[in-house]
């Protein structure tokens, strides 16, 4: 699975990606600078979170222009992989890659802290090593993840099965307080229609080894490669 | 002639606002019982060229759709008027 990591100023996961996909799970792969127009080469395109240009306007407005944004777009539209986690969600989603908009927490605090995560859609290209109802612990680092859509775009998604994630309890049942930032229905992630673009709030690569605490992760990106080979069979 | 537009983003009414909600706790906090709401928003002054009006307008309606404003999360209103002072800021 070539991966590639897009790097924006004020991108602060791209390491952590790079070594969980690259040092953990031993996949090739490079980085790609917000300038590069071409991504030809790769198989998965991650942008990864951080606070790119500032977070200045809006989280993601000022990214979404940047020129690799118009080959990220495309390379979806081709049905390439494209995995956006936290700030990379925020951008995707102002590129109208994702339907939505991530508001700031409804606590108005930064919140970093482990959270329980319920698969809700074990299809997508991201949780196909997943079972239905699993429950993964990865942590959330983010001041502005609080997701919203109007009610049209909520029930669709929510009929098209593109909740992938919902906040949930350890148990795995959907309450309100383990909700950490005020989501609509505990949603902490969504695929497109077709199912090739992924965003969530929180960091997979940072749940990738049980020395950090956890390896929950580990089942997004093994999800991302066995999709690629079913597709290549 | 250059044209000097005041932008005013808030978030839709349908759009929570933890910023706002906050805010109006803490004028309650300092007494102001009569706040019934506050709503936050974000507020920009774009000085552009442009020959004339229409064309100012039309330029700072692009540039607030594409960019300045997310109208999956707010609206906005635009206030435009002509820059008549050259004189600004008065040396270094």
């Amino acid at each position: 699975m070539n991966t590639g990591i897009v790097v924006f100023p004020g991108t602060w996961s791209d390491r952590d990606c790079a070594h969980a996909v690259g040092e953990v799970l031993g996949q090739p792969g490079r980085y790609v600078d917000h300038r590069e127009e071409n991504l030809d080469d790769l198989d998965l395109v991650i942008l990864p979170g951080g606070f790119s240009y500032g977070d200045y306007l809006r989280c993601g407005a000022i990214a979404r222009f940047a020129p690799v944004m118009e080959a990220v777009t495309d390379f979806a539209n081709r049905g390439g992989l494209v995995l956006g986690i936290c700030n990379g969600f925020q951008i995707l989603q102002e590129a109208r890659l994702l339907p939505g908009a991530l508001l700031r927490n409804a606590s108005c605090e930064f919140r970093c802290e482990w959270v329980n995560l319920r698969v809700e859609q074990s299809e997508s290209a991201f949780t196909l090593d997943c079972r239905p109802g699993q429950v993964l612990r990865i942590p959330i680092s983010h001041g502005e993840g609080n997701f919203f859509a109007d009610l049209q775009t909520l029930d669709a998604i929510e009929r098209n099965g593109q909740v992938v994630f919902r906040y949930c309890a350890p148990d795995g049942r959907v309450t309100a307080e383990s909700n950490p930032n005020g989501s609509l229905s505990n949603i902490a992630g969504i695929a497109n229609a077709r199912g090739n673009v992924f965003g969530m709030m929180p960091h997979p690569e940072r749940a990738c080894e049980d020395l950090l605490g956890g390896s929950d992760g580990l089942a997004v990106f093994r999800s991302a490669i066995h999709a690629l080979a079913r597709v290549a069979v | 002639m250059t044209y000097r537009a005041e932008v005013f983003v808030t978030l839709k009414p349908v759009v929570n606002d933890p910023a706002g909600l906050t805010i109006k706790g803490g004028l309650h906090a300092l007494g102001f019982d009569s706040v019934t709401d506050v709503r936050s928003g974000k507020y920009l002054v774009v000085t552009l060229d442009a020959a004339d009006e229409g064309e100012a307008r039309a330029r700072v309606e692009a540039m607030t759709g594409q960019l300045l404003a997310n109208a999956v999360i707010e609206d906005y209103r635009i206030e435009l008027r002509s820059e008549v002072s050259s004189v600004q800021g008065g040396g270094s």
